[in-house]
């Protein structure tokens, strides 16, 4: 594309703009997470007069903060997973058969996403419950339930993604590869899956992503020993005081893995988006 | 819009190809035994079935389910004295549904004023959240120094938890300690006296900031990667006829990125109208008035009072309103690719 | 056609599963038992704190000790949770809808009335209380709170708390004042004496739910309104409540002692710490005492008086104070009745009674175990005579925690009004009453 001569400062302004706003927060986040509770209570200040890592201490004695990582971590990697995995197979399916209902399919899945949280949290509570009286399989306050709940939420955008994925894939190398011998799923594990890693890389982090951060579930269905960190960082704000400068340490100290493990991976994530979603 | 993949890709496929080779002969004796027994045709009819079971399982145990027993419950009068034992709530027919778009009623106005301001927070939100995606996106373009940083940069508040994000924000709109204050008044001498940004009229605005510092960059990574997708052809040919920049990017990258906009916002609109975690964590349990978003509305007037009937009456309107909207943007936008 | 057809049988089919878990959902709700414990029921118990202490964790440091005890004297096993004031409600939602969850557990007191119209919890009947030593030995005030007038309490209270005025004896000496204020002309005219520079007179939470509908109960009690009538329906904007709501904006509005900035107060703890951090010199709340701990402060800092009363005559009721505190109650569902009792009976023995409300700051709820010195400081004894005397428990009935949720709501709003200059007249404040009055849906 030809730049014209004032993009280079359109350039500078848009993406300082831009910057700035993603970087205040996290500045804030940073500067008050290591200053003594007093100095964050008392007003802000740039630059932290007393600087103190006892927050960074602190934070594994107010709440038992490595449970609550372990917790979403397993949650989410787990959910992440299984979700890519019975997208993969879905999406399969409708970028390759056609067949009847096909298209109910899809529009019912997608549909899903606008179900608000709150008609079907109770339910779905009171369904747990029962598929637990009846097969001694413990759903409710389990991981297993938040993570089969937290897989179905990011199925929807999945599936619709990897089909984009799919489809971009050309018809023409699984039916060679069925020539050779293959069966359908033969040909979806040699052929197709190989092609779409980046695809399927962009939806699996979407869908940790989707479970990371899920709070009004989480709030019903975990108990103590299984809660998660979107509804665990809240033990900070305990009855006697906020300790903000501990939430923005916690805060920092958990999103540091997260958000590395995203920046080595949207390589992916934006040509898995490229291919995919955006067809 | 034309299939492109990346020189990086068919490499890829080439090699799974070369290094497929033919199955080992076992398993095709066993395939070919089972094919003997199972009618060709709906063995060939079977599979798409047997894939999607296990995603038409879930949502029906996840989704659809629960969300019709929610429809269920919203014809009953299912409050704290018949929570533990559902079969003796009351049937109440459309009562629920009569109380709610009663606008003359205070629950009535009050969902209605709440419906309003996240319409219009969503509006906003949304707006802003592609706009942001746009300019982010589009500047990319061409190489510039720091590129790759400011890539992965604008990625983090995507990244970060919900609660940790919001909760920062909440911090910082405090009146009297917070930084937004701080650099409006104190700093930078704007205002005089100091503003509420937690309640009050502001709330709003404060809302909508902290989804769009959210959302944005999701936005801005959809429209990235659908900028890679359009071939540069397009961009050196109307080069040639010397057309401007301001000129591509209307007559080319706009309508080149449509159907990755259609659906972009389409997302965008249904995750924003349903946001329920940034309005929680922001204000805590109550809202102020003025940025009442709605699922915060339903689950205070429902869900801490333990009224349940009501609650879900007011989540199936929703849903309702949702459904229509959908099906009059994809209507009107028409999508093409599920039929294809 | 075919696509259409799936299409119906897909619906169908969703249908009949729906019905089916309807039908599950009822028979879950009626499931006689469910108890947290399988094997060995008679010797474990699930037991639900709330959060009283510094943190989760110091709670369970609290805690534990007793529950030892506990398994020492009867062999039965306690697992304790702390759940977070933040979750407890939901997590009682879910127990009661389940029939899942922890044999005994800690409610907020208010929700006593609430809870108890589920049905969910044993009621503890003239037997039951006479074991734990009678009616006559918990304090009447606080067991006044365990559920609906003429009911068997669905409850016993443990930690027992109610309002005070906390000032700030040095401020109040720099402003030349030597007693607290007796009268609320007094409060008003020492709060100005007190408003100067960065200090402020009086310090509210003033986008707390539960404080502002707590404040509205004991103002309203001075102005002699009822929050329900005797039938059971509710008048939040009687002119009455009308009054006391707007006497307690006016602080802000008005009389401009407390700083605009408390409209935003909303974690209930932000105006402990400006009366802690010498912000702000007086403070109408529950025990302080480990804030105050916290910051070393001691009784040099603070005094502790009654929050004035209305003159007498004035029609009010002499009330300044609600009753606070913590209720313990028992699931119905629970494998282990006797297990859960004898728990009952030890966190209201006279022992764990004092051991448990000095490291709370609380006050015991049962008579004999006062004879603690540690009972005996000026602050407890103070907090002690109003909860005897002119404390009255919020209205027990089962829309309680509707008042609680619009009146509080419509309240935050009022104080942001305040904050924000605009005029707090009885128009305005009657308009957003009557707002919250209709929207309470009445639960039978």
């Amino acid at each position: 594309m030809r730049e014209p001569r004032w993009l280079p400062l359109a350039r500078w302004i848009g993406l300082g703009f831009l910057g700035l706003f993603t970087l205040i927060p996290l500045y804030v986040m940073v500067s008050s997470s290591i200053k003594p509770l007093q100095d964050v209570q008392n007003g802000f200040s740039w630059i932290p007069t007393t600087i103190s890592l006892r927050p960074f201490a602190d934070i594994w004695k107010t709440i038992p903060l490595a449970r609550y990582f372990g917790n979403s971590l397993i949650v989410a990697s787990i959910a992440s997973v299984l979700s890519v995995t019975v997208a993969i197979f879905a999406a399969y399916a409708v970028s390759r058969y056609r067949f009847p209902g096909r298209r109910v399919f899809t529009v019912t899945v997608l549909s899903t996403q606008m179900f608000p949280g709150i008609l079907f949290l109770l339910p779905l509570f009171m369904i747990f419950v029962n598929v637990g009286n009846a097969t001694g399989l413990e759903l409710y306050g389990s991981r297993t339930g938040l993570i089969i709940t937290y897989l179905t939420f990011s199925l929807p955008f999945s599936i619709w993604m990897l089909v984009g994925y799919f489809d971009s894939i050309p018809k023409a190398l699984d039916e060679a590869a069925k020539v050779d011998g293959n069966g359908p799923l033969g040909a979806l594990f040699r052929v197709v899956i190989p092609a779409a890693i980046p695809g399927i890389v962009a939806v699996t982090i979407y869908a940790f992503m989707t479970a990371w951060g899920e709070v009004l579930f989480a709030s019903v269905m975990t108990d103590d020993s299984t809660r998660t960190l979107a509804v665990g960082l809240r033990g900070y704000a305990t009855e006697n005081d906020v300790y903000w400068n501990q939430v923005m340490a916690a805060s920092l100290v958990v999103s540091v893995p997260v958000v590395i493990g995203f920046l080595l991976l949207q390589r992916y994530l934006v040509q898995g988006l490229t291919a995919g979603a955006v067809k | 819009m034309v299939a492109r993949t990346t020189p990086h890709q068919d490499e890829r496929r080439d090699a799974t190809l070369a290094g497929g080779g033919p199955p080992p002969p076992g398993r095709r004796g066993l395939r070919s035994r089972l094919a003997g027994r199972i009618p060709f045709g709906l063995r060939r009819l079977s599979v798409p079935y047997l894939l999607i079971i296990p995603a038409i399982a879930l949502e029906l145990l996840i989704h659809v389910i629960p969300m019709l027993v929610g429809v269920g419950m919203s014809f009953l009068r299912l409050t704290q004295f018949f929570i533990r034992n559902w079969s003796a709530a009351p049937f109440v027919g459309l009562s629920n549904y009569q109380v709610a778009v009663d606008f003359d009623s205070a629950v009535g106005s009050s969902l209605l004023h709440s419906f309003t301001i996240t319409v219009a927070f969503t509006a906003l939100s949304v707006g802003l959240s592609w706009l942001f995606g746009t300019v982010g996106a589009v500047l990319m373009q061409g190489a510039f120094r720091g590129r790759g940083f400011l890539r992965t940069f604008f990625l983090v508040p995507y990244a970060l938890p919900v609660y940790a994000g919001v909760i920062t924000w909440s911090f910082m709109f405090q009146r009297d300690t917070g930084m937004v204050n701080h650099v409006l008044v104190d700093q930078l001498h704007l205002l005089g006296d100091r503003p509420f940004w937690l309640i009050g009229g502001n709330s709003f605005a404060a809302v909508v900031i902290v989804c769009v510092w959210r959302s944005w960059p999701f936005a801005f990574l959809i429209l990235m990667a659908g900028l890679q997708n359009i071939d540069n052809d397009y961009y050196e040919a109307s080069a040639i006829d010397g057309a401007s920049w301001w000129r591509q990017f209307r007559s080319i990258t706009l309508p080149m990125l449509r159907p990755v906009n259609q659906v972009l916002v389409l997302v965008l609109f249904l995750w924003t109208f349903n946001d329920f975690n940034t309005p929680y964590v922001l204000f805590g349990k109550a809202a102020p008035q003025q940025a009442d978003l709605i699922s915060v509305h339903i689950y205070q007037s429902s869900f801490i009072t333990w009224n349940f009937g009501s609650g879900s009456a007011m989540s199936v309107l929703l849903l309702l309103f949702l459904l229509a909207v959908t099906v009059v943007y994809l209507v009107a936008t028409s999508r093409r690719r599920s039929d294809a | 056609m075919r696509i259409r057809k799936i299409g119906y049988v897909a619906v169908a089919g969703a249908l009949l599963a729906a019905a089916a878990a309807c039908g599950g959902g009822d028979t879950g709700g009626t499931a006689s038992g469910g108890g947290t414990t399988d094997s060995g029921a008679a010797k474990t118990l699930t037991y639900w704190a709330s959060n009283q202490g510094t943190s989760l964790d110091n709670d369970k440091q609290v805690l534990q000790p007793e529950l030892d005890k506990f398994e020492k004297q009867t062999g039965i096993k306690v697992n304790l949770e702390v759940v977070p004031w933040a979750d407890l409600l939901n997590r009682i939602l879910a127990a009661t809808t389940s029939g899942k969850g922890p044999d005994v557990l800690n409610i907020g007191n208010t929700w006593s009335a609430s809870l108890q119209a589920t049905g969910a919890f044993l009621p503890f009947d003239d037997k039951l209380l006479t074991d734990l030593g009678g009616k006559d030995r918990f304090l009447g005030p606080s067991l006044a709170a365990t559920g609906a007038a003429g009911k068997p309490p669905t409850a016993v209270p443990i930690y027992g708390m109610t309002y005070g005025l906390f000032y700030n004896k040095k401020m109040f000496k720099e402003a030349g004042i030597d007693k607290p204020p007796a009268t609320w002309d007094e409060l008003v005219a020492d709060g100005k004496k007190l408003t100067h520079g960065k200090q402020w007179g009086l310090a509210v939470e003033g986008a707390s739910v539960s404080e502002n509908s707590h404040h509205a109960f004991i103002f309203g009690q001075q102005h002699g309104s009822d929050l329900f009538d005797a039938s059971g329906k509710p008048q939040f904007d009687s002119p009455q409540q009308v009054a006391a709501i707007k006497q307690y904006l006016d602080l802000m509005a008005v009389d401009k002692i407390v700083n605009p900035s408390n409209a935003e107060y909303s974690n209930g703890t932000e105006a402990v710490n400006d009366f802690v951090n010498g912000k702000a010199a007086m403070l109408m709340w529950q025990s302080i005492a480990s804030q105050l701990k916290a910051a070393n402060l001691g009784d040099d800092y603070y005094g502790l008086a009654p929050i004035p009363l209305p003159a007498p005559g004035s029609g009010g009721k002499q009330v300044n104070g609600m009753v606070a505190g913590i209720n313990l109650a028992v699931f119905n569902f629970t494998k282990n009745r006797d297990g859960a009792l004898k728990f009952v009976k030890f966190m209201t023995s006279a022992e764990e009674q004092q051991i448990l409300n000095k490291t709370y700051g609380s006050l015991p709820t049962v008579q004999d175990a006062y004879n603690d010195p540690a009972f005996q400081t000026p602050t407890i004894k103070a907090f002690q005579d109003i909860l005897a005397k002119t404390a009255a428990p919020l209205p027990q009935v089962p829309e309680e925690s509707q008042f609680e949720t619009l009146v509080g709501t419509a309240m935050n709003q009022l104080w942001a009004d305040a904050a924000s200059g605009k005029p707090i007249t009885d128009e305005s404040v009657k308009a957003k009453l009557t707002q919250a009055n209709q929207q309470v849906q009445p639960g039978s």
